[in-house]
């Protein structure tokens, strides 16, 4: 499973911290950050709280990744100018609604909105849309983020969330 | 109270504290007290000074944090005490230094000239809340997450800025509190 892959990749890569905004496509992965004791898992009110949390640890010299909805990256981009003007690593992953298949209206503006946004402010964008490929591709966002002090974000396309309706995501 | 005198009271014997301060008026008043590489001044990401306290406090559990940060600037981010509130760092205090105006864009008033009360959300959200006298033994040794609001007059006074690189400010900070390891991260 690509949750379990993602959370062997930041525990290899020494990310201590993990700021979220709970999801549905994340549901796994959120289980995973919290189970694991090497790791402290933020709960956040909104996206933006998480570029805070995450260069303050790097400040006090700790990796974190920080986990979203496409919707939270609307709610991160006057703080993405902090991560650009100071050189911050930052690795975001985000799982995408509003894209393939998307069953909500409201959600589609963002979601199609997520990649110009992102690179409008400096931010590498890396897509997958095969399970397989999601561990690889994480473990390159993490290099590229702490090697190059790059803001790198991975998109989950919504083929890989795979909720197909308001019942569906409720149920999960 | 003058709110340059309440920041240098605050950072006078500062000893191993580490300071973030929030952007615009809290950052020249920390530079007023002495700029050092222990402080992070922003000068931008409103509303984010007491994450980065919250991020720095969780990296660095042995040492004290201390935010200093307007009004304005915390109530732009008052989703931030509920965070930090559920976390429950003891080495995190969060000052406001509250003059009721936003500062920088023509003293307008802000929330709390109005009866909003940030010491009550922040007590609400599960911050210890202290008064100045009391203060200084909650920044240093008293189990956090704490919290001050201190009313300050409003007034213009002159501008002491920090250096304004935010490569800069980053790079002075994690050298001084990593050693040069820092650099090879």
């Amino acid at each position: 499973m690509w949750p379990e892959g993602i959370h062997r990749e930041l525990a290899a890569a020494g990310v201590r911290v993990v700021g979220y905004v709970p999801d549905a496509g994340h549901k796994r992965l959120i289980e995973l950050c919290r189970a694991d004791r090497k790791m402290r898992a933020v709960v956040l009110t909104t996206e933006e709280e998480g570029i805070g949390l995450a260069a303050g640890a790097w400040l006090g010299g700790q990796r974190s990744a920080l986990l979203m909805q496409s919707s939270g990256v609307g709610n991160i981009v006057n703080v993405l100018g902090m991560v650009r003007e100071c050189r911050f690593p930052l690795v975001t992953l985000v799982t995408m609604r509003g894209e393939q298949g998307e069953f909500n209206p409201w959600q589609v503006p963002m979601g199609q909105a997520v990649r110009p946004v992102l690179e409008a402010m400096g931010t590498v964008v890396h897509h997958v849309e095969e399970a397989a490929q999601v561990a690889p591709v994480v473990n390159a966002a993490l290099r590229l983020a702490f090697g190059s002090y790059a803001s790198v974000a991975v998109l989950i396309s919504q083929r890989l969330i795979g909720i197909k309706s308001f019942q569906e995501q409720a149920d999960r | 109270m003058r709110r340059r005198d309440a920041v240098k009271r605050l950072l006078s014997n500062r000893k191993n504290l580490l300071v973030v301060a929030g952007l615009g008026s809290t950052a020249w008043d920390c530079t007023a007290a002495g700029d050092s590489p222990l402080t992070f001044p922003m000068w931008g990401a409103m509303g984010q000074a007491a994450m980065m306290g919250l991020g720095l406090a969780l990296a660095q559990p042995k040492r004290r944090v201390l935010v200093i940060t307007g009004d304005g600037e915390a109530l732009m981010g008052m989703g931030a005490l509920a965070t930090i509130g559920v976390q429950q760092p003891e080495n995190l205090t969060v000052v406001v230094i509250d003059n009721e105006r936003y500062g920088e864009t023509g003293m307008q008033e802000t929330h709390t000239a109005h009866g909003v009360d940030l010491a009550g959300v922040a007590r609400s959200c599960g911050f210890k809340v202290f008064d100045l006298e009391n203060l200084p033994n909650a920044i240093h040794k008293l189990p956090g997450p704490n919290f001050a609001a201190l009313k300050v007059k409003a007034e213009k006074i002159p501008l002491v800025l920090p250096p304004r690189d935010g490569a800069l400010l980053k790079a002075r900070f994690r050298r001084a509190l990593l050693g040069v390891k820092a650099d090879a991260e």
